[in-house]
């Protein structure tokens, strides 16, 4: 006879197989670029799918270039982007201009296809104020050191698009780690209670530094913490730059129709160091798991998918390649040629001007002839 | 005697400390298999097991908080906060809870709790990683505050602050971890807190400074002594609570002093310093008591460093202005 099931208060295991059921990858392209979820598939012209692959393409020979020049000394702090690509760009790809971006430190990608000059990207990693100053028609923040800060903040970029009734999303990213922050859970639960037109992506590559999502959490999924928040939340195949895209477009439609903010956790890799500062992969990753990652790369599922289709050729990708290089050369001529940043510099964006109180008064004189030798 | 780092000193003293007392837990991010990320907790896991060192998630607010739970199970929390920039993440756990557990729960509760960070300039790391907070710290009562400037007193001071029964912030210069080595002792021994050294001893001056502002003084000088001039470097290794008795000691016997911070000049460690000389010693002087610090920006983006901070250029041009005052 079988045993009387305990009585229990809560049934934990019904509870987790509810939430697993709900929270299944959501996925387009499967890792040979063939389509595995036709219904899904969004409505993007030939001319559009070419251009995603084309900022793939250019984004991957900006992370090499990018690796190589700090290598080489003529970059500072860098952390590199191969393996997001869809990540990154097939979310980016789904946004409008008006939109405002609130990234992590590795999405320089995101910023530079929002319109920030790739020039000022090198300013950034070379520690030059002038890599933080984004032009006026370009809606973000700089880059966010502190993990988790742009999840409160994006709480309040949108709150605030959505007040002045603007039909724009913020959006805003952080990895796996930044899921453990305290800021994380306020800044859901906030744009939650506000109906805040936010989209939150938790770009899970699997590991905070060293540490595996599976010691940040007991959580199956990181998107499942959107219940908690009482918001829409979705695990994307992080490697499909289509259903990135279409889970971020469809994001932005209900934020823009007034239904409030979505978390979209993409799962992805990161393949190099965390950053280019003495991190060494080696010590907390298998080449196993490298490999098993590597073979979804995003490039070669959506390359495959487009030669199907007859979109896409190697001629095409090579001129992509050569732009790039060429773009990155001129940018770097740029950056060099810009002004050494001057402690006088700082000191003049300290407060607003004819606001400087008598100590930074002082110390602009002391400086600007330290400056002047 | 072996020769050493300060990074390889502060490793051997969680290491002592790991052996001494099966209370000891270290933890943070990327303290385990990783061993950190400036190799701080290099092996301990291995050594110690991972229930004795092991990685938390990404929350500081969270180490804080751990480390306070831990300590009412009579633990001894020694927790890493990656970098000292991200303190404002874990500033309640630190001083609005660790810091009062003591006198908020009339002694039922205290805080035998270590936080190790790395801070400092000099090392071109993005923002808010390289400031100096200490100042922050020492505001806070309750707190003690600790900086060590070589291999040597970074291994006793740290052996210390494990030992304390309430709660140390052992803040690690980061451009002093490879910069040089020391002779130290393979076996265990303890610095006092709250006990400064005299570097160099001199006779016209006290140069009092503390951190990676130590070898910037000692660098001054020399430079001081080409010109005559005898300069005493204190260095004050526990910036909070002050060792009063060596700084006024010092300034009555050389008459003049100067105080030297990496740290910003509003507020913090020097004018504290300033204001208990002030206080108690200010008929021995025979000038103002300068101080050598950055200037009031925040910390500065890493192509302005090299300027922004104070060099023993300045420190020399300062103690000149004091000793012909
Ligand atoms: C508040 C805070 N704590 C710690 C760090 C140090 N740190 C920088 S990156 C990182 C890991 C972040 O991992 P994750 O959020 O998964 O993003 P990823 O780097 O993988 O993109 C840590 C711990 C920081 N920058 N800010």
């Amino acid at each position: 006879m079988a045993k009387k099931a305990k009585n229990v208060v809560v049934d934990s295991e019904k509870q987790f197989d509810a939430i697993r059921k709900e929270f299944q990858t959501f996925q387009i392209l499967n890792e040979k670029g063939e389509v595995v979820n036709e219904d899904a598939m969004p409505s993007l012209s030939d001319e559009e799918l070419k251009e995603l692959m084309r900022r793939m393409v250019f984004t991957r020979v900006l992370d090499q270039r990018s690796i190589s020049l700090n290598r080489q000394g003529r970059l500072g702090f860098y952390a590199p982007t191969a393996g997001q690509e869809a990540s990154q760009i097939a979310s980016h790809f789904a946004l409008e201009k008006e939109d405002f971006i609130l990234p992590g430190y590795r999405d320089i990608p995101q910023l530079v296809w929002h319109g920030l000059p790739l020039y000022q990207a090198f300013l950034y990693s070379r520690g030059h104020f002038h890599g933080n100053q984004m032009p006026e028609d370009v809606n973000a923040f700089s880059p966010q050191i502190i993990i988790g800060a742009q999840y409160v903040q994006a709480a309040g970029v949108a709150l605030g698009l959505k007040k002045r009734g603007k039909k724009a999303v913020a959006v805003t990213y952080t990895g796996d780690g930044g899921t453990s922050q305290g800021d994380f859970y306020e800044g859901i639960n906030f744009a939650g209670a506000f109906k805040a037109p936010a989209i939150f992506i938790v770009q899970n590559n699997r590991f905070a530094i060293s540490t595996p999502v599976e010691v940040q959490t007991s959580a199956e999924t990181l998107a499942q913490k959107a219940v908690a928040a009482g918001i829409p939340g979705i695990q994307v195949d992080g490697m499909d730059p289509l259903a990135v895209y279409a889970a971020v477009k469809e994001a932005r439609e209900r934020a823009i129709n007034g239904e409030g903010p979505t978390l979209i956790e993409t799962l992805c890799y990161r393949y190099g160091p965390h950053t280019m500062a003495g991190d060494d992969p080696t010590r907390y990753r298998a080449k196993e798991l490298d490999d098993e990652w590597e073979a979804k790369d995003p490039l070669v599922r959506f390359r495959n998918f487009l030669q199907a289709k007859g979109l896409w050729s190697e001629e095409e990708e090579n001129e992509v390649i050569e732009k790039a290089k060429e773009d990155i050369k001129e940018a770097i001529k740029k950056a060099d040629e810009t002004p050494k940043q001057k402690v006088t510099d700082l000191i003049n964006i300290m407060f607003e001007e004819g606001s400087w109180p008598y100590n930074l008064k002082e110390q602009y004189e002391i400086y600007k002839e330290k400056e002047s030798k | 005697m072996a020769q050493m780092t300060m990074i390889q000193a502060i490793t051997d003293a969680l290491r002592t400390e790991l052996k001494n007392d099966e209370n000891v837990l270290v933890f943070g991010e990327d303290v385990g298999v990783n061993g950190g990320v400036f190799r701080a907790t290099e092996g301990l896991q291995k050594e110690f097991g991972p229930d004795r060192v092991f990685d938390t998630p990404l929350a500081e607010s969270g180490i804080g908080g751990l480390a306070i739970g831990l300590s009412t199970q009579g633990f001894r929390p020694v927790a890493e906060i990656q970098f000292f920039g991200f303190v404002y993440e874990v500033m309640d756990s630190i001083s609005g809870q660790m810091a009062r557990l003591r006198y908020r729960s009339g002694g039922r509760w205290h805080a035998p709790i270590t936080i190790r960070s790395p801070f400092g300039g000099g090392v071109h790391t993005p923002e808010l990683h390289g400031d100096s907070l200490e100042g922050l710290m020492a505001q806070q009562p309750g707190l003690k505050v600790v900086i060590p400037s070589t291999p040597y007193d970074a291994k006793g001071l740290l052996i210390s602050a494990i030992r304390d029964n309430d709660p140390v912030i052992f803040l690690e210069h980061m451009k002093l971890y490879r910069s040089f080595r020391d002779e130290v002792p393979e076996e265990e021994y303890t610095i006092p807190i709250g006990k400064a050294d005299i570097k160099r001893e001199g006779k016209d001056i006290s140069i009092i400074t503390y951190g990676a502002m130590v070898h910037e003084s000692l660098k001054a000088a020399d430079e001081l002594e080409k010109e005559g001039f005898s300069a005493e470097v204190i260095d004050l290794r526990t910036v909070s609570p002050l060792d009063i008795e060596t700084i006024i000691a010092s300034v009555e016997k050389t008459n003049r002093a100067i105080v030297v911070q990496e740290a910003q000049k509003q507020a913090g460690i020097a004018a504290n310093v300033v204001a208990e000389i002030n206080e108690r010693a200010i008929l021995s002087l025979e000038a103002p008591v300068f101080r050598v610090a950055a200037p009031d920006t925040v910390y500065p983006f890493s192509q302005a460093e090299d300027v922004w901070l104070p060099n023993y250029k300045d420190i020399v041009e300062t103690a000149k202005k004091a000793l012909n005052f």
